[in-house]
């Protein structure tokens, strides 16, 4: 298993190093970091970075708080708490690229009914501001399910006890959720929110389906994958590859020096 | 209790809310998928009258039927390898104690979490000179690569609660141990498993990645791709109602497993995240 990736990974740091372009295969030789110096003095690179990220923060800190509220929903809802759970996996079971494609010709002007029904007229995906709130919208729709599911198994290990406690000492509803609930749930919600920002991070088929990086909302992923397979330039390809993988060992240690301390004391227990 | 009952209501209704927020891109594009041709455009949420000629249209496309198989084998291919090899890998981790166990289960998780995109490349030029490119066996290897290690924290989470004094009562009389694991660890596994193979079939069912960037022709293209790339010849006449009635076809699969194992599927996704 280690092997399946470590071997591609160190390959792909050994191809970084190369001048090496699938169109003209003769040409391959030693660069050294050059490829790096010629991604990180790019603009599309720092553009697609920023992309990135500002897709990662919109679309987890809405899925942590939708997510709340679903998962308050599924804990409290007696009524159809099967129907509402069932619903819910169908975003997260459904392809990404198929809820990417029903959400862009749901925006769309011709075929869209959004439009209809707020009275708007223009193309959501042609402008950078409207494509930017289609696409993290479509990423809240398909992975909030995910966080909810999460938080909802966190919400069910809040001891009892405590929330009658702190009612019988004259805690209102919400005090009683910022003060026992969210300190009782810290692990779980580094956990939620370590999974949710790599997996975002990476964004792909939702920007490849809505816009093909146009309107400049091109993802890193998507600078990797023009760059490897549409462009067949393996050595500038591969030096995005490496950064990419830079960056979630990044994000990783933030959240592990952040959260880190819960999650290990969890696991002790 | 006027404020229990107010209560009540007001969380009936945030999960009709809710209901109705995850169903709608999918009734949408059921909607859209019933649209015959002239009405694509009309902007209406509910079709007016229902067609089924986008998905006659969809059926009689050689390439779609020849993704759809593609799609299905190799899910199901990835799916079957995947748990076959993440049951001995959890069963190791759940029952024996070895140094680096708990680094294995770590390694299993950064592998789930590892950007995807960052082994595309070296897989297309391997997969090249391999001539894996554009097989199934060149899909195949990937996704068992990102399933083995969720298939791996699934079973661990599982096995984890079987009571494994069982399988030594079943050696004290007089069984073997491939007699104990069988007869008496499989069927108490059994549930565990059928949760990891639905999570790793619906991982191996999404992914477009790898399907984009490894096959090139209906040898191996799965659905997701060749829904996407229906698009690819002409940006402005959009073959909008065969996208959709593709895209209905391959989400009925995900509906029905969701509607028949809501409960494997939710304890599935929880179980590594809060009890590892």
């Amino acid at each position: 298993m280690l092997v399946v990736t470590a071997y591609p990974m160190l390959y792909a740091l050994w191809l970084s190093l190369f001048r090496y372009d699938l169109r003209f295969p003769g040409e391959r030789r030693f660069v050294g970091l050059e490829n790096y110096l010629s991604v990180l003095s790019s603009e599309t690179w720092w553009q697609a970075l920023s992309n990135t990220l500002l897709i990662t923060v919109a679309s987890v800190s809405l899925e942590l708080l939708l997510g709340f509220v679903f998962a308050l929903v599924m804990q409290r809802a007696l009524i159809g708490r099967r129907l509402v759970r069932t619903a819910v996996l169908v975003p997260y079971g459904i392809i990404t690229v198929v809820a990417a494609m029903s959400w862009r010709f749901a925006f769309d002007p011709t075929t869209g009914f959004v439009n209809a029904l707020l009275g708007l007229e223009g193309a959501w995906l042609a402008q950078s501001g409207s494509a930017f709130f289609v696409i993290i919208q479509t990423e809240v729709w398909k992975t909030t399910p995910f966080m909810a599911l999460l938080l909802l198994a966190g919400l069910t290990l809040v001891p009892e006890d405590l929330l009658r406690a702190a009612r019988v000492d004259g805690a209102n509803a919400w005090q009683r959720f910022f003060r026992v609930t969210l300190p009782q749930m810290r692990p779980v919600i580094g956990v939620a929110l370590l999974f949710r920002t790599l997996d975002a991070f990476r964004i792909f088929d939702t920007v490849f389906v809505q816009t093909r990086g146009a309107q400049g909302t091109e993802t890193v992923s998507m600078v990797g994958y023009n760059a490897l397979i549409t462009r067949l330039n393996l050595g500038l390809g591969s030096a995005v590859s490496v950064l990419i993988f830079l960056c979630v060992l990044a994000i990783a240690a933030l959240y592990l020096k952040g959260f880190g301390s819960d999650m290990s004391r969890r696991e002790e227990s | 209790m006027a404020t229990g009952r107010l209560e009540r209501l007001l969380w009936g209704m945030g999960s009709a809310v809710v209901v109705v927020y995850a169903l709608l891109p999918v009734v949408w594009i059921v909607s859209l998928s019933l649209k015959p041709g002239a009405d694509l455009g009309d902007q209406r949420f509910l079709p007016r009258v229902a067609s089924l000629e986008h998905y006659a249209a969809v059926f009689h496309d050689p390439q779609f039927s020849a993704a759809l198989w593609n799609s299905l084998g190799i899910a199901g291919l990835s799916t079957l390898a995947a748990v076959l090899l993440g049951m001995f890998a959890a069963y190791a981790i759940a029952r024996l104690e070895f140094p680096g166990r708990r680094l294995m289960l770590a390694a299993a998780l950064a592998i789930a979490m590892f950007p995807t995109i960052s082994i595309v490349g070296p897989l297309f030029d391997m997969w090249r000179s391999l001539g894996l490119y554009d097989t199934w066996a060149g899909l195949i290897l990937p996704y068992m690569t990102f399933t083995l290690p969720l298939a791996i924290w699934t079973l661990a989470a599982f096995f984890r609660e079987i009571p494994w004094d069982l399988e030594k009562a079943a050696r004290v009389d007089g069984a073997t141990p491939l007699q104990a694991f069988v007869h008496v660890i499989v069927p108490l596994a059994a549930p565990g498993v059928f949760t990891a193979a639905i999570l790793v079939f619906m991982f191996a069912w999404n992914d477009f990645l790898f399907a984009s960037a490894l096959t090139s022709t209906d040898h191996a293209r799965t659905v997701p791709a060749a829904i996407a790339f229906f698009t690819g010849s002409s940006r402005f006449e959009q073959p909008t109602g065969s996208i959709a009635a593709a895209s209905v076809v391959v989400t009925v699969p995900i509906i029905l497993l969701v509607l028949l194992f809501q409960r494997r599927i939710v304890a599935g996704l929880t179980a590594g995240a809060i009890k590892g």
